[in-house]
């Protein structure tokens, strides 16, 4: 007897499936990442005790499994990752897994709040510029995107900083809260928002030029087709015409974007985070190359990766939701 | 008589000539086409029009711009002079952003011609890799790769490439699909002409044009990439680099802010450079896309 789920189901089913390779060769990467890098668990664990002796280090080697072929390493190495287990940071004398749950949060938190701007702002500037495409108001929003776009991030921070905290004092320079503050309640929260400010800024400033290109472009794609010019000759107004038939039409590259690009954010994350003193799992990234603490580095890489996997079967399934072109089953 | 001079229509001009036309059309692309220039004579005569060794003492720590004529654009905390710093520093970024772009595109190339002319389970295979490769951050891959390679300027560049291949490939890849059923390649196929010789002598031409208005995307990203990682302290310690001068910077941020300015405009003005050239080279190349 075949099973009768509803098609949005089946076809969210079918991206899980197609997932798995994906992860499995991701797994293999980190493997092959962590076997390059100069040192393994043991030496790391020995360097952390102070020196041992050789036989010692010959006992530790078979209790780890280093000893075996590398595709027996290969096969425990990813039987511990699908149980979440990264392994044990040296620099932190604690397990990867509970480091980067701490970090989580953060990151979550200003991925989320920047795309939310990005995304937001720069399809609705997109969409304005494309209506009136090759005008003054268009040239000044196209060129304000463009520098954006050719903006590094860690340049447009260092400015914010110059200005809002060094010349004006409004905000603070870093950090996810004032040391020392002990606010509660309300007061935390309007302290932590106090320091989320600029990163968020620095972060949907420099993407958003990204959805305000490509949204400009594909309104003005949208607008020159044939069931545009139906809807108008139907007699739809304008704002009708913009929301239902164009935006809705015009949404589908840039959505497929936020999938793909989200990716690239959660890297920039990397160098903002770190500027700002944000405890996220950019900053992390960064400390862990500098420490060479590789297991804390190839965690990051696969929680990453999984971050990454989720958003974009989101997307998918937003996608399939708004493009009726899109057989579900 | 007057048949012998009978209106000729004019001889059309070079497609060199046509595609400068419609290239030059573009302002904005021309406006690019000078930064590139400037910058590009800036790398050129690095250590020639400004002699000074970018890494050693030119004069007073912290002098400010267009004080002191030896130091036109002021010195660093270290006494370092800026301008000959901008000046190698434009080396190092062109250097590992044609070099990335150029080895970038090339992985790209191979992955996405193979991928998308065979098609089944090599394209399975191929495009499950891309797909792996485009899920992990790229940032935070290049952290672990100069992580484990070293940051000499030479890994850099190869790891940067390592983490921007996958959108060239999967453009290749579309371009082939597309263009392995048309006729002029089954009939490459019954002359029989190689697999090989049809990827790269037939199909890839005619995929060229998007690639290469691609290729300007790269650059500008690869210029990104290196100067985030000089930024950040992981840049290669034997060569000016604006990244590298903006992080230096930071530390004088709150008095000497031209510092960091100063550069990270040097930064702004090349990346935006690209972005326009590659406007125009789209309006040369794909002229039919233009409204």
């Amino acid at each position: 007897m075949t099973l009768h789920l509803p098609p949005i189901l089946t076809y969210a089913l079918r991206r899980l499936v197609q997932a798995v390779p994906v992860i499995v060769l991701i797994m293999i990467g980190t493997f092959l990442l962590l076997k390059l890098a100069p040192g393994d668990t043991v030496d790391a664990l020995v360097g952390d005790m102070g020196g041992a002796d050789a036989a010692y280090i010959a006992r530790l080697r078979t209790e780890y499994g280093l000893d075996q072929p590398v595709w027996v390493q290969l096969w425990l190495y990813m039987v511990k990752l699908v149980q979440f287990d990264f392994g044990w940071s040296f620099v932190y004398e604690e397990s990867v897994a509970t480091i980067l749950l701490e970090r989580l949060g953060t990151t979550l938190m200003l991925m989320a709040t920047s795309l939310s701007i990005a995304f937001t702002v720069g399809c609705f500037l997109g969409a304005f510029a494309a209506r009136r495409a090759y005008s003054l108001t268009d040239n000044v929003i196209s060129t304000v995107g463009l520098v954006f776009y050719a903006t590094p991030s860690f340049f447009l921070s260092l400015m914010m900083i110059l200005l809002f905290s060094v010349q004006l004092g409004w905000l603070p320079v870093g950090g996810i809260k004032t040391v020392a503050g002990f606010y509660t309640g309300w007061d935390h929260v309007v302290d932590v928002a106090r320091h989320l400010i600029m990163p968020t800024a620095a972060l949907s400033l420099i993407y958003l030029s990204f959805y305000l290109r490509l949204m400009r472009a594909s309104v003005l794609e949208v607008a020159d087709l044939d069931f545009v010019r139906t809807a108008r000759a139907k007699g739809a107004g304008e704002t009708r015409l913009m929301v239902h038939h164009i935006m809705r039409n015009a949404l589908l590259p840039v959505i497929t974007l936020l999938g793909m690009q989200f990716s690239t954010v959660l890297g920039g994350s990397v160098v903002v985070e770190t500027i700002f003193s944000l405890p996220g799992l950019g900053q992390l990234a960064y400390q862990s190359v500098i420490q060479r603490d590789m297991n804390m580095l190839m965690g990051i890489i696969f929680l990453c990766a999984i971050i990454v996997v989720v958003v974009n079967f989101l997307t998918d399934l937003l996608y399939a939701r708004l493009d009726s072109r899109i057989e579900l089953a | 008589m007057t048949l012998l001079t009978t209106e000729l229509p004019k001889p059309e001009p070079h497609r060199a000539v046509l595609l400068w036309r419609r290239f030059a059309r573009n302002r904005a692309a021309l406006l690019g086409l000078v930064i590139f220039v400037v910058v590009l004579i800036m790398a050129a005569t690095a250590g020639l029009i400004e002699p000074t060794d970018p890494l050693r003492r030119a004069g007073v720590p912290l002098t400010k711009p267009f004080v002191d004529w030896a130091t036109p654009l002021g010195t660093d905390q270290l006494g370092r002079d800026i301008l000959a710093s901008l000046f190698y520093g434009a080396r190092i970024s062109l250097l590992v952003g044609v070099l990335a772009t150029l080895l970038s595109i090339g992985i790209g190339v191979v992955i996405g011609a193979v991928s998308g002319y065979f098609g089944g389970w090599i394209d399975d295979v191929l495009m499950r890799t891309t797909e792996a490769f485009q899920t992990i951050p790229n940032f935070v891959l290049l952290l672990a790769l100069v992580a484990i390679l070293g940051s000499s300027i030479e890994y850099i560049t190869v790891a940067i490439a390592i983490v921007s291949w996958t959108a060239p490939a999967r453009m290749v890849r579309a371009e082939f699909m597309s263009l392995r059923g048309r006729e002029f390649v089954d009939a490459a196929r019954n002359l029989g002409v190689s697999n090989t010789a049809i990827i790269f002598r037939e199909i890839l031409p005619n995929a060229l044009p998007p690639i290469v208005v691609y290729a300007s995307v790269i650059m500008a990203l690869s210029i990104l990439l290196e100067s985030a990682l000089a930024f950040l302290g992981l840049g290669d310690p034997n060569h000016a680099s604006w990244g590298n001068m903006i992080g230096q910077g930071r530390a004088v941020l709150r008095s000497d802010w031209y510092c960091a300015a100063i550069p990270g405009t040097a930064i702004i003005l090349t990346v935006l450079s690209f972005s326009l050239l590659g406007e125009g080279l789209n309006d040369a190349l794909n002229p039919r896309q233009k409204k």
